[in-house]
């Protein structure tokens, strides 16, 4: 595959991370922020592969996907739970 | 054969990053949180997938593509329940819904 497709690709997912990340900060609630952060990590799964593919290594940067996809669901699963019995307060 | 192949990977890859794009557009611009729900769940779940096949399908069959798929499949479980949990986090706790008139 070209390099220059890929680093297209990469870059075109890092822009829609800067416009999640702005819903992680400027987001009126916690469950604002923890949907930003997981929308983030899924982009993040797609970039680490792709960066495998840049430098050619595609077997290793998979299994750090892997790991990284299921440190995102479980993250992602404890925060909301917790927040659900906490009580989320909002304007 | 081959060179189909690669427009066939290339095509989907090019729809996966558009879906993620979108999504990320409309979690910035919709009002509420149950629409921005709506733009990241289905546009995440969707685009990753798309993108991890496309990525599967260009060098042909080898043991690096089935474990993409088998991230992607991995993904087309995890991520629809993490939405749900999250919308359930918020349905408990009874945040507003956006009525038409109010801005922003």
């Amino acid at each position: 595959m070209p390099h220059t497709f890929l680093v297209v690709t990469s870059l075109t997912i890092l822009l829609a991370v800067l416009l999640s990340l702005y819903r992680v900060v400027a987001g009126p609630s916690i469950i604002d922020r923890i949907i930003g952060v997981n929308v983030i990590g899924t982009k993040t799964i797609a970039v680490i592969v792709l960066t495998g593919y840049l430098f050619d290594r595609v077997e290793f940067f998979i299994d750090i996907a892997f790991l990284y996809a299921l440190i995102n669901f479980i993250g992602t699963l404890a925060f909301s739970r917790y927040f659900e019995q906490k009580g989320v307060e909002h304007s | 054969m081959t060179g189909a192949m690669t427009i066939l990977a290339e095509l989907l890859i090019c729809s996966g990053v558009f879906f993620l794009f979108m999504g990320a557009v409309g979690l910035v611009r919709f009002p509420d949180f149950y629409t921005r729900m709506h733009a990241a769940g289905k546009c995440d779940t969707l685009g990753s997938l798309l993108l991890l096949v496309g990525l599967a399908t260009y060098q042909g069959f080898d043991f690096s593509s089935a474990k993409l798929l088998s991230i992607a499949v991995f993904i087309f479980f995890t991520s629809p329940t993490a939405a749900h949990a999250i919308a359930r986090a918020a349905y408990t706790n009874r945040l507003p819904l956006w009525t038409r008139g109010e801005q922003e």
